[in-house]
């Protein structure tokens, strides 16, 4: 078995090169940049693209040109960086382009700072760039998923022909952890019919995004939307752990799913039946195993590094059936465990702060 | 359109109904022999029109008219 | 015998153009895109570059490039037709590709674009339409707008002091060592549009030998956006604008440039290659049977930077990982780096590993005294702490843990140099903790440890360590 050492971000690239990934375009940020140097090291030496852009902004225009020409194509950067990528983001899913963009989630707003957040969730989850479309949110929470998932990712993009995020952390990326190296994957995909690739046999497509006439262009958004909808039928992931006869759901992701996770076994030992939902796809939001667990948690609990996003989501799958309480931790703070112990006990025991 | 296809001379010839009437080919013409039509096409142009002889085919007008299928020259 | 006519570079219809007269192009009277499209078009037939030439639309008049050119069409936003067009190159070094775009989306809102894929020598043709004037967007001022033009945005005309200068896009490009061909031309009067479709396919012919840049600056009028009929607008470029926009080449290195210079290498997806190259990241510890592990550890390491706090957390992974175990190791240092204070987490688990941050360790290394003072109370009772005496002056609570005191800065001092006093202290934590046997942690080292000089002085520190603890007892 080939394994390695490696940090999260490492991972990724490792992922992306094994997902037939043949061009990386960044621009370095922290606590992203570590993306980019491994991209800078293998995607050459494979005799693939890097190159690092003048601004986050053409990294991301070039991630559409190669995006365009069929080719697995992709871009990391840390939030502000992210914010900067959301037009071409939107002009990616307009023109229906595959491709995959990693956003380390680091504290904000305005420049913030390098430390852990997960305050990009909403630009993330629910558009950031302009128009009617959706990114396929991913994520992981450790090393062995930021290779993983990424390689996921590539495949999601190209099944829908849409951007794909993996939302990660600065831990997440940071952390090593054993990663079990992957086979590439089979040269499967071919999109001739519809990308541009300075070959005879494509000449006649066009990339654009552009579409005139108003009832066209909302026959074009219906057809986004029917994908959506399908991808929101067909790809939403999510791990459950001792959920099926919690009293109290836990709902987190990336790293604070882990750190949920070394507190339910101790919140199970005093007697507090906690169990933790991890959704894996942010977008499609895992709403429906969250509606059915009403039948049998007393109440839910969405713990987030920020001051409140996902919980929306999860009140909107909960309908008002059930309490949901919020617990965020955000600029950078972690949160304990025994301070996620404490909010179990207060939510459980209807006891206050 | 004057048919010169059978003359053994150069000509030039404009599609009335691409033709926009911006008259950049009668300004680059040295000959003169362009003209413009008082009648409009389809599109409310007045286009331009060969007056019928004394063209040399140089092709300039073809490369002033910035429509692609307005104008055509030909040299025997 | 010569005719000049609608070239085959254009689609014979015009059928992605939106409502009727598909034969006619969507430019107002007297536009000079239409001439410079009919360059383009003449020039990629004529070199027989149709099949594998891809046309990159910006945003502005020529937003629907796409609408003509028969050849493969991308569409970008704008300013960004630059970034795009280095992509579609590098991802395909055989494509001919062109950037077309006007002053707006190109000396404007995609300056950064144009002036780096210019220095990057991409291997492209950028076509710049440069007409003083947003068109499609309404007539406002571009950047490229003379002084005392009026425009929707400069109703009393440019004025310097207010919106500053027009901008000179060649001038600038032309001081950028890597541009292989730099050349303002106008569609003028006839001589300069003869230049002008010289110019433009002698950047195609540059860019299909493989020669780099290439840069055409086109001045070119909009009666509209002027308020003029077109033969007076065409008048007021040669006599206004070619002051301001003066015609010549301003670089050109084709000569002396070598043919493929400016290709890049690309290599489509092959996973067979991929697997052959990822199979060298692997891990070069060697395989091992699996080794249980004694206990859960849940460790911090703590000290000064340039202690090799971080490194000792790693071998320690590294042991683990060697070892089958589930193991994580996180840093987290000051921003100091050096001399400021380092820590990491290691997480050496026979199950799964929940949060990958050791808030409460059962293993506390400290190698300098304010580790002590910040992390000590937060080890769990009974849990072990290792702590480097040279260094570190007061002393753990031995009622509540399990204090390890060890000289390791001076034992490594004695093995050779202070710098692995880490290692040391690895070895004590192996002692104390009995995690894994001794003599698979001394191998894990010697394949960990990449200088081969290195190996012997390791081991030794590691023994020392051990023993030191073991004699302890």
């Amino acid at each position: 078995m080939a394994r390695q050492f490696m940090k999260g971000n490492d991972a990724i690239v490792v992922g992306a090169l094994a997902a037939g990934c043949r061009a990386y375009y960044g621009y370095p940020i922290t606590p992203a940049s570590e993306i980019a140097h491994a991209a800078a090291l293998h995607f050459p030496a494979l005799g693939g693209v890097f190159i690092q852009a003048e601004s986050e902004v053409a990294a991301m225009n070039m991630v559409y040109g190669t995006a365009g020409m069929g080719v697995r194509t992709m871009t990391a950067s840390s939030s502000p960086g992210f914010s900067l990528k959301q037009e071409g983001l939107s002009y990616c899913a307009g023109a229906e382009l595959p491709c995959v963009v990693v956003n380390i989630v680091r504290g904000g707003p305005g420049l913030g700072n390098i430390a852990p957040e997960q305050g990009d969730y909403f630009q993330i989850t629910k558009g950031g760039g302009h128009g009617n479309y959706r990114l396929i949110a991913l994520a992981p929470n450790g090393a062995q998923e930021m290779c993983d998932l990424t390689m996921h990712a590539f495949e999601l993009a190209d099944k829908y022909r849409n951007p794909a995020c993996i939302m990660a952390d600065g831990i997440t990326g940071q952390m090593m952890e054993v990663v079990e190296i992957p086979k590439a994957l089979p040269h499967k995909w071919d999109h001739t019919s519809w990308c541009v690739d300075g070959t005879p046999g494509t000449a006649g497509n066009l990339v654009s995004s552009i579409i005139l006439a108003p009832e066209e262009l909302e026959q074009h958004n219906l057809k986004l939307d029917a994908k959506y909808k399908q991808i929101t039928a067909d790809e939403v992931m999510f791990e459950k752990y001792e959920v099926d006869d919690a009293d109290l759901v836990v709902v987190a992701y990336g790293v604070v799913s882990r750190i949920v996770y070394s507190t339910v076994d101790q919140a199970r030992a005093e007697g507090l039946k906690v169990g933790l939902l991890r959704p894996i796809t942010l977008w499609p939001f895992p709403s429906a195993v969250i509606t059915s667990l009403c039948a049998t948690a007393k109440a839910f609990l969405a713990v987030e590094l920020s001051t409140g996003q996902m919980v929306e989501d999860v009140r909107l799958a909960v309908e008002g059936r059930k309490p949901v309480h919020f617990y965020g931790r955000c600029g950078g703070m972690v949160p304990g465990g025994d301070e996620l112990l404490a909010e179990y006990r207060r939510v459980l025991g209807g006891g206050s702060r | 359109m004057t048919d010169n296809t059978a003359l053994d001379v150069p000509w030039m010839e404009v599609n009335g109904e691409l033709c926009k009437g911006c008259q950049l080919c009668l300004a680059v013409c040295p000959k003169s022999v362009i003209a413009i039509s008082e009648k409009l096409n389809s599109a409310s142009y007045h286009p331009a029109y060969y007056t019928g002889a004394d063209c040399t085919g140089c092709g300039l007008c073809f490369y002033a008219c910035p429509e692609p299928g307005a104008i055509r020259v030909t040299k025997p | 015998m010569k005719t000049y006519e609608k070239s085959g570079g254009f689609f014979p219809v015009f059928e992605r153009k939106t409502g009727p007269a598909k034969d006619a192009t969507h430019y107002c009277p007297g536009c000079g895109h239409g001439n410079v499209h009919k360059m383009i078009a003449e020039a990629l037939e004529e070199f027989g570059l149709l099949g594998r030439s891809v046309f990159v639309s910006p945003v502005g008049c020529s937003v629907f490039g796409y609408y003509y050119f028969n050849c493969g069409n991308f569409q970008a936003a704008h300013g960004r037709a630059p970034a795009v067009a280095t992509a579609v190159k590098r991802t395909n070094p055989d494509s001919i590709v062109i950037s077309y775009q006007g002053d707006g989306d190109l000396a404007a809102i995609g300056t950064a674009e144009t002036i780096h894929a210019a220095n990057r020598g991409e291997n492209i043709c950028v076509f710049f339409v440069n007409n003083a004037i947003y068109g499609m967007t309404g007539g406002q001022m571009a950047p490229t707008t003379m002084i005392g033009q009026r425009s929707t945005t400069t109703p009393q005309g440019r004025i310097e002091t207010v919106h500053g200068n027009p901008i000179r896009m060649a001038e600038m490009l032309a001081t950028l060592p890597a541009p292989t061909y730099i050349e303002r031309v106008a569609i003028g009067d006839s001589k300069h549009i003869m230049k002008a479709r010289k110019a433009i396919r002698k950047a195609l012919k540059i860019q299909a030998e493989g020669k780099g840049y290439s840069f055409v600056e086109i001045v070119s009028s909009c009666p509209t956006g002027w308020k003029m009929d077109p033969v007076h607008a065409r008048d007021w470029l040669l006599e206004d604008m070619l002051k301001v926009f003066p015609l010549g080449v301003f670089k050109d290195e084709s000569d002396t440039r070598d043919e493929g210079y400016w290709n890049r290498r690309y290599d489509a997806y092959d996973p067979a290659v991929v697997d052959e190259y990822l199979d060298r990241l692997k891990s070069t510890l060697g395989e091992s049977e699996p080794v249980p592990l004694a206990g859960d550890l849940h460790c911090k390491f703590a000290g000064f930077g340039g202690q090799g706090i971080l490194t000792a957390g790693l071998l320690l992974s590294q042991v683990g990982m060697r070892a089958g175990q589930h193991v994580s190791w996180f840093p987290a240092y000051g921003p100091e780096m050096r001399g400021g204070t380092a820590n990491c987490s290691v997480n050496l688990c026979a199950g799964r590993i929940g949060t990958p941050l050791v808030e409460n360790p059962n293993v506390l290394v400290v190698m300098n005294q304010p580790s002590l003072d910040a992390f000590a109370g937060e080890v769990v009772d009974g849990g072990v702490i290792i702590v480097d005496t040279t260094i570190v002056e007061g002393r753990p609570d031995a009622k509540r843990l399990r204090p390890v005191l060890i000289p390791a800065t001076a034992i490594a001092d004695e093995v050779g140099t202070a710098k692995i006093a880490n290692v040391v202290i690895l070895g004590a934590l192996v002692a104390a903790t009995d995690c894994f046997p001794r003599a698979f942690c001394e191998d894990t080292l010697r394949a960990a440890i990449k200088k081969r000089s290195l190996v012997d002085m390791n081991i030794d520190a590691f023994g020392r360590g051990y023993e030191f603890v073991k004699n302890a007892r």
